[in-house]
């Protein structure tokens, strides 16, 4: 826990203070930030492959057949990918709903 | 064996960063570091040294070129003065912190306003919080084995911090001076190839410069100063392992004439040896005078300092440098807080001169010696002055 | 033949379904919802991949993938101020270079990376950046330009748009908010005479991520200035910044064109440009402009074009393109 939130001891640190384990930041669960979420409707969707392009956040991955599913663990909710979808299959839903 | 040769002391530097082998030199001229810089292309130009000599565009980007160099797992080297070290410091804080082991051979040359290109301190007391162990030469032999040293020192994995070798700015850099270069044998059993800890590359990736948040920058910092007073007895293991192979010897602090002395001058660079000129002429007329010079200014050597001094009445610091702050110069605020520290309170006087190139000489080093006497006697209060100023 | 058309005379596109699937710049980045800014990075980076190392300026791009203990970096990364991501990218690729000949190490195909913000690159890093194209280093400089100092709070750069309201060019009765012409990055970076440069829009991914790959393979400088949305700071709505993206382009504010060799070449030629007020108005930054402020960015923006078009070796004409055909 201390590790994570960056309190460590003086001791700990790398030299100069560098950051060693690549890609670490996905320990953070930016999904919290969200209050809306994308929802995918596949029976319309055209595995275009724009909403994965399109995201800042790198939430969408290919899954079997070729379509695209978002990853909620670090969705902020922006939009974009329901915005950009050719066929309008994916809606914005807000959280809890 | 080598022999001694007479060389521009610019040139011997540029010789000696050739035979240590750099990777990367990424330099903008400046008077009066020019011909280190010049020559350095000049022996890349030729084939001697195999180098990236990176003519950059200005000393902000000859420091950040640098940090990337070695970043990138080079052994590194670049040179600058007074304006132009001042542009860089902004990024020298940034290479100390993150512990890349550059060598810079820095002119002294005073600060604008107004602007001049002769010799002083003030770029090298413009620095001094910057975290680079810093050396001061007082000679042509000492740059170059100041320079070899800087090399081993900076790189070597209990130290990591880059390293300013100091030589005066013409005094030194454009004198013609007797110097003993070594052969590239020599150099390569003193210097081994530069192995970085850590270097950026795509087969282990990791970040450098992150955003140090408040509840890490302080645990940073405190890192920074255990490992840079860590550096200390490396320091002197480089410099003992260099006597044993060169046979010539480098201490922190340098005492000369200092033994029964009730007056000691304390001087930094060249002028050293003007002092010792003086000194001598002092003790034939059997005052009892002495000379300490700073060599190690960064970190500073407290401990050493205070043996060489603690026998004697009375002190004259001989400062290169303005520090405006209304009480003393730099190398003074150094030398009370050594003393103070550790209870020992002679009479101290401290001495500004040699701004921005004028002379200091053999006369004025007797005139401070027996000044501090009257003064020490008649109870007249401690503080500074400015030397020859015409009123 | 010049550098750049010889090492790009087997250039294959990306394909929009076949992208590749590396992700040099990795999720859990603390960048805004929506943020245009690090979409242009990701996909540069997915387009040149992991054999790079990246020196970045100071901002927001910085800010947000390198908060210590954390980096959403895959790739080695190095931070060292704002004005000097050139400059400390050439010093990388100077070191590789200098090792890699004297036979210490064996990785010749390293892509460095150099990138930052507009403020980063038109502003205080301009002079780092000129001394780098000059120099000729094998390097790929990315300005991201978002339009103003966002990181900082929105203050305005050279490169904000005219009329643009940034916190230091509020709108106000004696001022219409931006007073200058957005800065000509791409221009002065082709003055440099590097064999390559080019502009490109994250709403156009598959342009975008093959002048990527190009710049990586072309040897010597290339310059790729990359438009960067910024819903936080232009106010608009976060789901908009793709959108934005692609009408800034088929607005012709932000030509998609490539420098090869000293040869321009326009990407898309918009036959049909969409005005420019629909793109003003797409974001809350330019809507204290008047009708006659927007009729004479319209015609700055026209003249323009038309001179992009001269220097493309192209003519203005009212008829469809060829090109301009969906992504995909």
């Amino acid at each position: 826990m201390a590790k994570e939130t960056g309190i460590v001891g003086w001791k700990e640190l790398a030299l100069g203070c560098a950051v060693m384990k690549p890609g670490s930041a996905s320990e953070l669960k930016t999904g919290d930030w969200r209050s809306m979420r994308p929802v995918t409707d596949y029976e319309k969707c055209t595995k275009c492959g724009q909403c994965y392009i399109f995201c800042p956040d790198m939430v969408y991955r290919k899954i079997d057949e070729g379509f695209y599913e978002a990853n909620l663990y670090y969705c902020k909710g922006c939009g974009i990918c329901a915005r950009e979808c050719p066929v309008n299959c994916i809606e914005m839903v807000e959280e809890g709903k | 064996m080598s022999k001694r040769v007479g060389m521009e002391v610019s040139i011997a530097a540029a010789e000696a960063v050739a035979l240590a082998n750099v990777d990367v030199i990424a330099a903008y001229p400046i008077t009066p570091q020019t011909h280190i810089v010049e020559h350095l292309s000049e022996i890349v130009a030729d084939g001697h040294l195999d180098a990236e000599f990176v003519p950059v565009e200005s000393e902000h980007s000859a420091m950040s070129c640098c940090v990337g160099a070695a970043a990138g797992g080079a052994r590194t080297f670049t040179s600058t003065s007074s304006q132009g070290y001042a542009l860089m410091s902004e990024i020298c804080y940034i290479a100390s912190s993150l512990r890349l082991p550059i060598v810079m051979a820095v002119a002294n040359r005073a600060l604008s306003a107004p602007i001049s290109i002769w010799n002083d301190h003030a770029d090298m007391m413009m620095s001094r919080d910057t975290c680079w162990i810093q050396t001061v030469a007082e000679n042509g032999q000492e740059v170059v084995d100041l320079l070899f040293h800087a090399f081993r020192t900076g790189e070597d994995r209990r130290v990591l911090f880059p390293v300013i070798v100091n030589l005066d700015g013409f005094i030194l850099t454009h004198m013609i001076e007797p110097i003993i270069l070594p052969d590239q044998e020599e150099v390569d059993r003193y210097l081994k190839p530069y192995e970085p800890q850590m270097r950026l590359d795509p087969r282990n990736p990791f970040t450098m410069g992150p955003v140090g948040m408040p509840e890490v920058y302080t645990e940073v910092k405190k890192a920074q100063d255990e490992a840079f007073k860590a550096s200390y007895p490396v320091i002197l293991e480089a410099w003992k392992e260099f006597g044993d192979q060169f046979g010539r010897y480098y201490k922190p602090v340098e005492a000369y004439k200092t033994e029964d002395a009730e007056t000691i001058l304390v001087t930094m660079g060249s002028i050293s040896e003007t002092a010792m000129t003086s000194i001598d002429a002092m003790r034939e007329s059997g005052k009892k005078v002495g000379l300490v010079r700073i060599r190690l200014w960064r970190p500073f050597p407290f401990d050493d300092f205070f043996d060489a001094v603690k026998g004697a009445k009375r002190l004259v610091v001989v400062d290169r440098a303005m520090s405006f702050s209304g009480g003393c110069g730099p190398v003074c605020v150094e030398v009370k807080s050594a003393l103070y520290d550790r209870g020992h309170y002679p009479y101290i006087h401290n001495v500004l001169g040699g701004l921005g190139g004028r002379d200091v000489t053999v006369e004025n080093f007797a005139e401070m010696a027996d000044d501090v006497v009257r003064a020490h006697e008649t109870g007249a209060p401690m503080g500074y002055e400015i030397i020859n100023v015409r009123e | 033949m010049g550098i750049a058309a010889e090492a790009l005379k087997d250039f294959k596109s990306f394909r929009l379904k076949e992208l590749p699937e590396v992700e040099p710049l990795g999720s859990g980045h603390r960048a805004c919802q929506g943020c245009g800014e690090i979409l242009a990075l990701r996909q540069v980076m997915k387009a040149i991949g992991s054999n790079s190392i990246v020196c970045s300026a100071t901002g927001c791009m910085e800010i947000v993938t390198s908060p210590f203990p954390q980096t959403a970096w895959n790739v080695p990364w190095l931070h060292v101020a704002f004005e000097n991501a050139a400059a400390v990218i050439s010093g990388v690729e100077a070191a590789y270079k200098a090792l890699n000949r004297k036979g210490r190490i064996d990785q010749p195909d390293v892509v460095f990376i150099g990138y930052g913000g507009d403020g980063a690159t038109a502003d205080i890093g301009l002079q780092a950046l000129s001394g780098a194209l000059e120099r000729g280093h094998n390097i790929v400089y990315v300005c991201l330009d978002n339009e103003a100092y966002m990181n900082t709070g929105i203050q305005r750069s050279s490169s904000t748009p005219y009329g643009a309201m940034t916190t230091t060019s509020p709108p106000g009765k004696k001022s219409i908010g931006q007073s200058t012409w957005k800065k000509n990055m791409a221009a002065v970076a082709a003055a440099h005479e590097i064999p390559y440069v080019a502009t490109a829009s994250p709403g156009y991914p598959v342009d975008l991520m093959n002048k990527a790959k190009k710049a990586a393979l072309v040897p010597g400088p290339a310059y790729l200035h990359i438009y960067s949305p910024c819903p936080t700071g232009w106010r608009c709505d976060p789901s908009v910044a793709v959108s934005v993206s692609k009408l800034v382009v088929q607005s012709k504010v932000f030509p998609l064109f490539e420098v090869i060799d000293g040869h321009w070449t326009l990407s898309r030629k918009i036959a049909k440009p969409k005005p420019v007020s629909e793109y003003l108005k797409s974001q809350r930054r330019f809507r204290h402009l008047t009708e006659s402020d927007i009729q004479f960015i319209q015609e700055r923006i026209d003249a323009e074009y038309e001179e992009l078009l001269t220097r493309c070796g192209l003519k203005s004409d009212g008829g469809e393109s060829k090109e301009e055909k969906k992504e995909g």
